[in-house]
């Protein structure tokens, strides 16, 4: 069967999320795939005890839930993170929203990161990738967010060629290489190129930082 | 001249006065007093006397506090019994209380000076004026009347003779014609006093039951207070239809599509497996689209951010590229104006995508300390029509409502620059990011 254990490793999760119904479903999605669901929450400050008590691998967050019913899931996942800056966060939001997204990307150092359209959960598998790569410190954006992103048509990224701006997109989707070049049918080494390239144009100088992807990414979100 | 006048003085001024209803209306007017002023003066009379002698027994305390307000249903019926003589309309000079309740309206009828305005009214009407009315109709109509019908007098009469107004006998018919003759030419002639007596009279009544000028500013401004309370109301409504969609429709949306791609991964290739994938696609675009609907009813992002998230937010959505220029970021304002300004916004930039073929627009927008200042610009071939577009007019009134002015200039071959202002204080000195 095409889903049943694809990710060998298995992951400590603390869950915050006010739809029952919703909290409920993610815990057994969560689990039935190998993963391990230390707390499921309903509220912010809950979510806040419950990192402290379990010491997760990642946390996922909604973004609106008690108690303000504003946007305080995503405010405790940026306060976490203040704290902690390591701590692996991929918020889920109903909402195509950058300002959300690169609130939670400036904090720590953008790295362990993701924002995801609640839709996504729907797509099994591409949700758990989201939560693997976040946990293992890579940065995901939702698609729809990028997609926006890539209308802005503002600089820096007018410096970019249409190609470049796909690389792109889908390296701030949290993709590796090789993952780009499967999906735009070009070998890995065409992809390093592109990389490269988009590096070059927006001023990201060759260094040890292995984070240079993620600062692209942000010099997206920040346009 | 006016060929409709309005009250009896602007008729006596009028050739044909005598031929038109004036003269009666008059009449009606005067005499039509005593109908109210005796049950007034009863009334008074009654609660005077009785709240006096059973205040000291206390129970007449509340019967002298109702005295108090006396006068204002009393204006209400010489308000509209002023129509006969004054063709232009009085509206009621007191204010609608803000809480229902008989003691709330009572609360406000005792601070407002029109109360004191009407009970002075009711006091003077029930003691001198209906009398006053009722004289002046029986001499200017009643003696005219009188010696025109002498010789039916005298025919009626049993003895034979008639007194004419306790003056002059009259015991044979030529002097009756002759008196009756006098009185054809005398009713006329006083029929104009009457008008212009009862022209004084009504302009008595209008000076003091009428609103004053400042009453009338205060009406206004609750009919504003009111209009703007619409807006909030409205403005609520929206987010708590926001809200039920995002809790309700949109939770279960979601977990319909988890557990149908959970289905898809547990389906056998197949028929099966194929029309899971059609339904799964299905739920996605379903949500996709609800999740574009909840951010048009309102956008949850101008509650988080404020204008300054929103505004960006609405310039990325934009199908013309735009430039936003925030200046440091726009401070909280109150939420009826940070939501006018953001639909105005997104209507004008949905406008420029549609119709003014222009390739790049920007949105500028300040808070100067006292207002919010927003200006939309485009680079589009200009000629736009703000009476066209019924989405703009329906804005500016929202606008309107708060002070606000929105404003559109569209010279042929632009720029098109929509601005708008509404002035507000800040609520919170803190700008968010």
């Amino acid at each position: 069967m095409p889903g049943d254990q694809p990710h060998e490793q298995s992951l400590n999760i603390v869950l915050a999320e006010d739809g029952v119904l919703l909290r409920e479903g993610l815990v057994g999605l969560l689990t039935r795939f190998g993963h391990r669901v230390a707390a499921a929450v309903g509220d912010a400050d809950e979510l806040r005890r419950a990192v402290a008590l379990h010491h997760p691998d990642v946390v996922v967050t909604d973004v609106r839930m008690p108690p303000g019913l504003s946007d305080d899931g995503l405010r405790a996942a940026v306060e976490l993170r203040a704290a902690r800056p390591d701590l692996p966060v991929l918020v889920l939001s109903q909402y195509v929203q950058r300002s959300y997204a690169a609130d939670l990307l400036d904090s720590g150092d953008g790295g362990g990161v993701g924002y995801l359209l609640k839709d996504r959960v729907g797509q099994v598998e591409q949700f758990l990738d989201a939560v693997v790569t976040v946990a293992g410190g890579g940065t995901v954006v939702d698609p729809e967010v990028v997609r926006q992103l890539l209308r802005r048509r503002r600089d820096p990224l007018a410096a970019l060629t249409p190609r470049e701006r796909e690389v792109l997109g889908l390296v701030a989707e949290g993709k590796s290489n090789g993952a780009v070049a499967r999906e735009l049918v070009v070998s890995e080494a065409a992809v390093g190129k592109h990389i490269g390239n988009i590096l070059g144009k927006l001023d990201l100088p060759p260094a040890e930082d292995t984070h240079r992807r993620v600062l692209a990414v942000l010099a997206y979100l920040r346009g | 001249m006016d060929d409709h006048p309005r009250t009896p003085w602007h008729a006596l001024a009028h050739r044909r006065y005598l031929r038109s209803a004036w003269p009666w209306r008059a009449a009606g007017y005067l005499a039509g007093s005593a109908l109210t002023g005796i049950p007034v003066l009863l009334v008074l009379v009654l609660l005077a006397a009785a709240g006096a002698t059973l205040s000291l027994v206390l129970v007449g305390l509340p019967l002298l506090a109702l005295l108090g307000l006396a006068g204002v249903p009393v204006a209400a019926v010489e308000r509209r019994r002023l129509r006969l003589v004054d063709r232009t309309p009085t509206g009621t000079p007191h204010r609608t209380p803000a809480e229902p309740g008989l003691l709330a309206w009572a609360r406000l009828r005792y601070r407002e000076q029109a109360t004191w305005r009407e009970l002075a009214y009711a006091v003077l009407h029930g003691l001198l004026l209906w009398w006053v009315d009722l004289a002046v109709v029986a001499t200017l109509l009643g003696l005219p009347l009188l010696l025109l019908t002498t010789p039916l007098q005298l025919a009626l009469a049993a003895d034979g003779e008639v007194k004419v107004v306790k003056l002059w006998l009259v015991t044979s018919y030529p002097p009756a014609f002759a008196i009756a003759a006098a009185g054809a030419v005398l009713l006329p002639a006083l029929l104009h006093p009457l008008g212009a007596l009862a022209g004084a009279r009504a302009a008595l009544t209008r000076a003091l039951l009428a609103p004053r000028e400042r009453e009338l500013q205060g009406l206004l401004a609750e009919v504003t207070r009111s209009r703007a309370r619409l807006v909030d109301a409205f403005e609520a409504e929206r987010r708590r239809i926001e809200r039920d969609l995002h809790d309700g429709a949109q939770q279960r949306l979601v977990a319909l599509t988890m557990t149908l791609g959970l289905a898809r991964l547990d389906a056998p290739p197949g028929p099966l497996a194929d029309r899971l994938a059609t339904a799964h696609d299905e739920a996605g675009k379903v949500l996709a689209e609800l999740r574009e609907l909840i951010h048009g009813i309102h956008p949850q992002v101008l509650t988080d951010y404020g204008l300054t998230g929103a505004l960006a937010d609405a310039a990325e959505r934009s199908a013309v590229p735009v430039d936003t220029d925030l200046g440091t970021g726009l401070p909280r304002l109150p939420e009826s104006v940070e939501a006018a300004a953001y639909f105005a916004v997104c209507e004008a930039l949905a406008n420029i995508g549609r119709h003014s073929g222009a390739a790049r627009a920007a949105v500028t927008a300040r808070h100067t300390g006292a207002a919010l200042v927003i200006a939309v610009t485009d680079d589009g071939r200009g000629g736009a029509d703000p009476a066209a577009g019924s989405g703009l007019t329906g804005l500016a009134d929202r606008i309107a409502v708060l002070d606000g002015t929105l404003a559109i200039t569209s010279p042929p071959g632009g720029p098109t620059v929509l601005s708008l202002e509404i002035p507000c204080p800040v609520i919170s000195p803190t700008s968010n990011p």
